[in-house]
């Protein structure tokens, strides 16, 4: 390694973010450099003989030819222990925090500040003593890392296949680099401390892969309801802008139920990253009542940052949710805009002239996107006591001109399981979340209807069927009345109309800024669709009967059903009873009328 | 700003010239993004970039054009530095050309201190969320889609819509509840007409708002390339402005689709592959180093604020321009033909229009307590009612019941009382919010599912006023 340090390459040109260095024999692909006399990182992406290319993670303004090119010999990786949560970096790990403390408010050149802090302490409890076997990714220990995670795991580097633990600290306070472990292998005696280092686009190993079977509960009823995603799935909301991807993202890293939120904001905008610093701080966990921030990592590369940094930020995050995965937690990782980094990756494709394929995007774009979506998932991770641990993977997706032909959407759908379309004609509608319950789907949604009916609700499913048949319905119906006008259905059609259209404006729509609708719980979820299921099968009774739509619809119970989204969780089961009750008698008294008639 | 004493290379190696570009043979040590001069036997002296260097060739753009230049006059002075701009606050109520020269006829001006033009990205650690409502004095906007300081919010149009005369009437009328605030304008002017260019000179001038405005212009003759330049000059300026003097920028650049066009131009002539359109591949981040130039930053007064306006050319909002600049903004103001059409100033439709920080910009203590719920409603029944206007299209009035016949009515009187107003009428907030009440009373109370009973028994006009 020392040898390598010591060759220095050259620069012959620069172009943009993509720069082309000479006398750089033995270097390999990957490979971080640090480039010209202001030392920006970059990383090596093409070699040919002694001449490489490199992209470089930094603005190249003012690099000239000539200057030198150091090498490292390692790849690009990310710094990973106790201290990541509660953070924001950027796309290649800087911390923007301490950037901020050390070069003001504007990002500055060839920084590179420690990652976590060396001098905090971390308190750590041991779980394994000496003697004990090990296998890589067990825990050796313990440190409370902040009140929503307390069980930071310490585990054994994954290169070690079985070793004994000859050393280990006893309980107290440490710094990450004090070795807490030494483990002797047949070969090796390795010394651990609390943090490691990964390869980004390396996928960290994991024992085998398992069945997807939990769903991951959101608080947003038509996901939760409709198109549910599960624990280790992969997701893609792709929509023109206006149409809110971004609310969405917010949204469920808000109130998913996963222990760890990796965010990754690529390529967007800066205000937003503003936005999320400063409401999740102050926005609680719906469970223990803790600042959602605790349980929060935030990779920034907004739009005006490199563009070869932004490409790297989905592996810096993938590879941040893989180590929380790794100690047996559930992560969800929120990638926004995938669209972005494809747009580096054409940009860096472009500029080292190959061919291009569809709208100018590397014909590798599809492999690299399936490359990535198939980090995600649920496993047993390393480790001899059999945890289980999963990555979910919600990327959104913009597509130019809210057309979904295009190459990313497309490469997108190929590989993730569900598929939220965010619709422009709804988003103008004011209709949020603007999903399309028409051209949405989720390909979990059989498998988790068994959980949702076994452990939630035994008829959780066939009402979320009755909702889609009912909403198909609709579009069927809707098809007539442009044609023939309104009145040529029949009573009964424009009962389900009528109910189709309290589907959508009292269930679907979600209030993302209302404190009592931001999130709802499947128990209210549930028992808002047992409310509208029965109100249209009493008045489907009634309609038999000959009572007309008109006289259901201005009854008080009718009227009402549209406030119950502003309802909260706590007071729902009591609201519940008294509105089931209402439609009961309301309904039961217009009966009697028709028939004394 | 390079600390190192400025050392000029002198290069007389042209080889090729093509479109705006200029290729240098034998060049050494050039840096990429450098400034340059090009001294030619016609006199003028031009100026570039490079951007693309190595050992044996550098590649420049020519902001003035190169029609004129020849192979063998041309001498490449290599500056060493990038391009940067003296920045001053007596810059204020200055006129200056595309290059940043004055054209006034005033005075220089003595820079404190010289800045480059490309600027650094806000460390979005360092940002605050934008929530200070601006008071543009137009409904459509103050009381549908709130501007908020720090916010980038964009005029989408077309040829011939009065985009120009909106945004000067917001350049007139825009202010914030704290009005001893310093307020000042930055005016970028990208191949627009002479004509207009007077036009908005003079609006300035008589609303009093040329003595707080600094005014970049490059015209319909201007040099097309120097058009890469001039937003970056304007925001240079404007970053010193807010960040280092406290000064409450708002920046309006048009036409951005000119800007485009430049950038489309350097992209073919340099033969890159082309994206969407003809326009590079790069262009999405290409446009983010410019609008993402707005915000607010912790622990300073001062804010930007942008407005650019883009032209969409054959009004087709998924053309690339309008389309990128919309996943950047944070929202956009769309100026429809339709409305035009019908006389109704300024045609904004608010259908498609959005801000996206309006919800942090409105409420209790920013403008009234009632705005979010009587803007939510008022668009559902302006939306049904527009849906209704379809409808009535294929089947006819006659087909609708009596709360349809309520909502295309309420449509039509939205865009009559609403959104039409005077250019030189300023509303306050108050007032819009109080209009839009006015055309709410029309509707019985079941209908305004959108605001809380308290809210409806707070302002809802107790008499129906027969409009």
């Amino acid at each position: 390694m020392q040898k390598l340090e010591s060759q220095v390459g050259v620069i012959e040109k620069v172009v943009g973010p993509v720069v082309f260095a000479k006398n750089m024999t033995g270097s390999s692909m990957y490979e971080v450099v640090k480039v010209g006399k202001l030392n920006l990182i970059g990383e090596i992406i093409k070699i040919s003989g002694d001449h490489v290319v490199i992209q470089v993670y930094e603005e190249t303004t003012g690099l000239a030819p000539g200057e030198p090119v150091f090498r490292t010999g390692a790849p690009l990786s990310v710094t990973l222990g106790p201290g990541l949560l509660n953070q924001i970096f950027d796309g290649i790990q800087r911390p923007l925090e301490i950037l901020e403390r050390e070069s003001g408010f504007f990002i500055k050149r060839g920084k590179y500040p420690d990652v976590l802090s060396k001098s905090k302490k971390w308190h750590f409890i041991p779980t394994k003593k000496i003697n004990d076997y090990v296998q890589a990714g067990d825990i050796l220990g313990f440190v409370n890392e902040n009140p929503l995670l307390e069980k930071h795991g310490i585990m054994v580097p994954t290169n070690v296949k079985m070793g004994v633990i000859s050393k280990i600290v006893d309980e107290g306070d440490y710094v990450i680099e004090d070795e807490v472990a030494e483990i002797k292998t047949d070969d090796k005696l390795i010394k651990v401390n609390m943090i490691t280092k990964w390869p980004i686009r390396k996928p960290r190993p994991i024992k085998r892969r398992i069945d997807i079977f939990l769903p991951l509960i959101t608080g947003q009823r038509i996901i939760d309801g409709l198109f549910p995603i599960a624990k280790g799935g992969t997701a893609a909301i792709p929509g023109g802008f206006g149409t809110g991807k971004t609310v969405m993202q917010h949204q469920l890293s808000q109130w998913a139920d996963a222990k760890v939120i990796v965010y990754v904001g690529c390529g967007e905008r800066g205000n937003e990253m503003a936005e999320v610093l400063e409401r999740f701080p102050q926005l609680k966990d719906p469970s223990s009542g803790l600042p959602l921030m605790y349980r929060t990592i935030l990779i920034a590369n907004v739009s005006n940052m490199p563009i070869a940094a932004r490409e790297a930020s989905i592996y810096t995050g993938m590879t941040l949710a893989e180590y929380y995965r790794d100690m047996g937690y559930d992560v969800a990782l929120m990638a926004d805009s995938t669209s972005r980094w494809a747009e580096a990756l054409r940009e860096i494709s472009s500029r080292l002239e190959e061919m291009p394929g569809e709208e100018g995007y590397p014909a590798y774009l599809s492999s690299r996107i399936s490359e990535f979506y198939e980090r995600a998932g649920c496993c047993e991770v390393l480790g001899s006591d059999g945890r289980y641990g999963s990555v979910s993977v919600i990327g959104a997706v913009s597509p130019p001109g809210a057309d979904f032909s295009e190459p990313v959407t497309q490469s997108t759908l190929r590989v993730v399981k569900v598929f939220w379309a965010l619709d422009t004609a709804l988003a103008q509608k004011r209709h949020f979340p603007s999903i399309n319950w028409l051209t949405s789907y989720s390909l979990y949604k059989d498998d988790l209807n068994s959980w949702f009916d076994t452990n939630f609700a035994s008829d959780w499913s066939a009402l979320t069927k009755e909702f889609m048949q009912i909403l198909q319905q609709e579009e069927e119906l809707n098809e007539i009345v442009r044609l023939v006008g309104p009145d040529a259905l029949s009573e009964s059609q424009k009962l389900v109309m009528e109910y189709a259209k309290k589907i959508r404006e009292d269930y679907l729509m979600q209030h993302a800024y209302s404190l009592t609708d931001s999130y709802c719980s499947l128990k209210k979820n549930y028992k808002m669709m047992k409310l509208l299921s029965y109100y249209y099968t009493k008045s489907k009774e009634l309609i038999n009967s000959g009572v007309p739509l008109s006289k259901i619809s201005s009854l008080k119970s009718t009227r009402d059903l549209s406030r119950m989204q502003m309802v909260s969780n706590e007071e729902f089961d009591q609201f519940y009873i008294k509105m089931e009750e209402l439609l009961r008698m309301e309904m039961a008294s217009l009966m009697e009328e028709i028939n004394l008639e | 700003m390079s600390k190192h004493p400025t050392i000029t290379k002198d290069f007389s190696t042209v080889t090729a010239i093509s479109g705006p570009l200029l290729f240098v043979q034998k060049t050494q040590n050039i840096s990429y993004g450098e400034y340059v001069e090009l001294l030619s036997s016609d006199g003028v002296l031009r100026r570039g970039q490079v951007l693309e260097t190595s050992f044996e060739m550098a590649i420049i753009q020519v902001f003035e054009g190169t029609s004129g230049l020849n192979l063998k006059d041309t001498v490449v002075r290599f500056t060493g530095e990038p391009i940067s701009l003296p920045v001053s606050s007596d810059a204020i109520g200055r006129t200056f050309d595309g290059s940043g020269k004055i054209i006034d006829g005033g005075p220089p001006i003595i820079p404190k201190e010289k800045l480059d033009v490309n600027g650094s990205p806000i460390n979005p650690k360092s940002r605050a969320y934008p929530t200070d409502f601006i008071q543009t004095g137009i409904s459509a906007i103050d009381g549908m889609n709130t501007l908020s300081r720090g916010q980038k919010l964009p005029l989408f149009s077309g040829n011939g819509l009065p985009h120009n005369d909106i945004a000067a009437q917001i350049a007139r009328q825009a202010k914030t509840k704290r009005t001893e605030e310093k307020f000042l304008l930055v005016f970028a002017a990208l191949g627009i007409t002479a004509d207009e260019a007077r036009f908005f000179r003079k609006s300035f001038e008589e609303s009093g708002t040329l003595n707080r405005s600094i005014l970049f212009m490059n015209l319909a003759d201007d040099p097309p390339i120097e058009r890469i330049l001039v937003p970056r000059l304007a925001l240079t300026t404007a970053e010193y402005l807010a960040f280092e003097e406290d000064y409450h920028v708002l920046v309006i650049i048009t036409d951005m689709t000119n800007y485009c066009e430049a950038l489309r131009e350097i992209s073919a002539a340099k033969e890159e592959v082309p994206g969407r359109r003809g326009y590079p591949g790069y262009m999405y981040t290409d446009l983010a180093t410019i609008y993402e130039r707005a915000g607010r930053i912790h622990g300073k007064k001062g804010s930007i604020t942008q407005m650019p306006i883009l032209t969409m050319p054959n009004d087709d909002i998924t053309h690339p321009i309008p389309d990128l600049t919309g996943y950047i903004t944070e929202g956009q103001i769309i100026v429809d033909r339709g409305l035009h059409r019908r006389g109704i100033y300024p045609p904004i439709d608010v259908l498609p229009s959005l801000s996206r920080l309006m919800k942090e910009a409105i409420g209790s203590n920013k403008t009234r307590d009632d705005h979010r719920e009587v803007s939510d409603q008022l668009y559902y029944t302006y939306a049904e009612g527009r849906s209704l206007r379809d409808l009535v299209a294929v089947i006819g009035e006659e087909a609708l019941s009596e709360r349809d016949h309520l909502y295309l009515h309420a449509a039509e009187m939205f865009e009559r009382e609403f959104v039409s107003q005077g250019r030189y009428e300023e509303r306050s907030v108050e007032e819009t919010l109080d209009i839009g009440w006015r055309l709410l009373s029309n509707f019985p109370e079941s209908e305004l599912k959108r605001i809380s009973p308290s809210t409806i028994k707070k302002y809802l006009p107790k008499s129906t006023l027969g409009v």
